[in-house]
């Protein structure tokens, strides 16, 4: 049927990651992490040198405090339902079309009001603070939620270590921009690159992640891999995917969304519900898989630990 | 362009009950998904989209019946217009069943506020409207009746085609490649008629002098 029940789905397919692994890659990932067990050294992933495929093991993740205890959303929830528009615009579309983007090597380049600007290789980024995992609800702008299990860092970690300066008012993300990778880059829906920001102070919030992985594992291309920004009290699009650019700016940046659609879509972009989306109400949610709608909560929860960062401000004008 | 392609009763009785299987084809293919858990991740969404879908081309399809029996001048393609009209109908019923039961949960308040607020809704919501005095009088009796009036009544359908396609370019996001099509379909399937009532082809055809039965006029 097509009502289906929700635990059950959870506790099987949290396991059933060969699924969503291709064959090939499997047995490499496999092959790969049966070598360095019996060489004695670092996991692969970590060396650099062997690619970090999708659903790798990450080592040494702990838990957090500011996990939420509901229950989980399925790997195939998560991995095949996704909104990644440089790989189409279709739900299924990153996770049929994203195996073409090379995540090994991948650089991140780390600029602009910092007294410390660099070039990040993505392994070295991984070992810039323990990993942790962090299980968060995410609220899509569509109307739909889920609570995903990320493994990262929080961002003030690499904020703290580029050093901004006085000037840094905001942080401008951008997204690899490679059609010949991302082929729905060869359609202009969005102007690309993908450009996301935050203000300063939302960016060093202790809930403020980069995520490098999920379940557990290295993330896998269709969420980002292999480097995300999640912030959980906002919506969905503006945890921004594959980043490859983190600019420390003094004025606000322009997004995506806000170029596409500057009516629509705001730079703050809080889930709100008490402010409706012009085409959809945001009073309600579905929380996948459930049936029935829930009621949708101010800052997607997580009111107590940021409201404070708007106090003083109208968030009917700053959506 | 047209050549003589007459099909006899009983051979047209066979032809609109293959017909009636086709157009059944998305729908069965919709429950079967339901049953075998292959509607995805959200099927509330997936089930929506798919009945508005094809509440789309159904109307396209019904609206290309008559250029194409000009085009062909295969008169008897005009006895499938009914069936597939009211396809059109019957997906758009099970379309705003699906919004006001799986997307509103009968909440008649929060509906009533929906319609007016949200402008994609209000005009799906005019279509469909619209539709159900046609489906009311798409009997053999009420054609009869109505007479000419049943003409003018069901020239509606240019209204909700239109409205439908509408509907569509303003609900997605960013991405308006699908609904675009459909509107070139549309325009295309509209165009046509315009052309035909302006009798475009004639006038080339008297200026041009290329058929003789224009010169002898
Ligand atoms: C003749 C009438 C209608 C036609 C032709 C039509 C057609 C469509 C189409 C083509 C889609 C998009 C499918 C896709 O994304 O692939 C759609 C989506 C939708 N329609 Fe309709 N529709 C009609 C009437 C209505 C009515 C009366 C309502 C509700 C009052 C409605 C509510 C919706 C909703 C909620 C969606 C989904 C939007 C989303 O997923 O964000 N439609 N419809």
């Amino acid at each position: 049927m097509l009502i289906r029940n929700a635990p059950d789905i959870k506790s099987s397919e949290i396991t059933d990651k060969s699924l969503y692994l291709s064959r090939r890659k499997f047995l490499l990932a496999g092959s790969a992490s049966l070598a360095s067990l019996a060489a004695g050294a670092a996991p692969a992933w970590l060396s650099g040198v062997d690619e970090a495929y999708a659903g790798t093991k990450l080592p040494g993740v702990q838990k957090s405090r500011l996990s939420t205890g509901e229950p989980l959303n399925s790997f195939k929830d998560i991995t095949t339902y996704n909104n990644f528009y440089e790989f189409g615009t279709d739900k299924d579309d990153p996770a049929q079309y994203a195996k073409t983007l090379v995540t090994r090597p991948w650089t991140v380049a780390v600029e602009g009001e910092v007294k410390r600007p660099k070039i990040y290789g993505i392994d070295e980024l991984m070992k810039l603070s323990p990993l942790e995992e962090r299980i968060y609800r995410l609220r899509c702008v569509e109307a739909w939620s889920m609570v995903i299990p990320w493994v990262g860092f929080p961002l003030s970690a690499l904020i703290k270590r580029v050093e901004p300066t006085s000037k840094a008012k905001y942080v401008e993300f951008l997204t690899l921009h490679d059609p010949k990778q991302m082929p729905g880059q060869r359609r202009g829906v969005l102007e690309w690159p993908y450009v996301e920001g935050l203000r300063m102070d939302e960016a060093a919030h202790p809930l403020a992640i980069l995520a490098v992985g999920l379940y557990g594992e290295v993330l896998p291309n269709q969420n980002g891999a292999p480097l995300r920004l999640v912030v959980p009290w906002k919506y969905g699009f503006k945890s921004i995917k594959s980043i490859v650019k983190i600019r420390f700016v003094e004025n606000q940046p322009a997004t995506s969304w806000m170029k596409a659609n500057p009516s629509e879509y705001g730079f703050y972009s809080n889930v709100n519900p008490d402010v409706d989306h012009p085409r959809w109400s945001q009073a309600r949610e579905r929380r996948i898989p459930e049936f029935t709608k829930r009621k949708t909560l101010m800052f997607n929860g997580y009111g107590d630990q940021v409201a404070q960062l708007y106090s003083g401000m109208d968030l009917r004008k700053y959506i | 362009m047209s050549f003589e392609f007459k099909i006899k009763n009983s051979q047209f009785k066979i032809l609109k009950a293959a017909a009636f299987a086709a157009c059944s084809i998305p729908l069965a293919l919709l429950i079967y998904n339901g049953y075998t858990d292959g509607l995805g991740v959200n099927p509330i969404e997936t089930i929506t989209r798919s009945t508005g879908k094809w509440t789309l081309i159904f109307l396209l399809i019904t609206l290309g019946v008559t250029p194409l029996r000009r085009i062909t001048g295969w008169q008897w393609l005009i006895k499938f217009r009914r069936m597939l009209g009211l396809y059109a109908f019957f997906c758009a019923l099970l379309h705003f069943t699906t919004y006001i039961w799986l997307d509103q949960f009968f909440d008649l308040m929060e509906i009533a506020k929906d319609i007016p607020k949200r402008p994609f809704i209000t005009v799906g919501f005019a279509s469909f409207v619209l539709l159900i005095p046609l489906a009311v009088t798409s009997t053999s009796g009420m054609v009869r009746r109505l007479g000419k009036r049943w003409q003018q009544l069901h020239r509606l359908i240019y209204l909700i085609a239109i409205g439908g396609v509408i509907h569509y370019l303003w609900l997605v996001k960013a991405d308006t490649r699908k609904p675009l099509i459909y509107g070139a379909i549309l325009g295309a399937l509209l165009g046509y008629r315009l052309l035909a009532k302006w009798r475009v082809g004639e006038f080339f055809a008297r200026r041009f002098a290329l058929s003789p039965a224009a010169k002898e006029e």
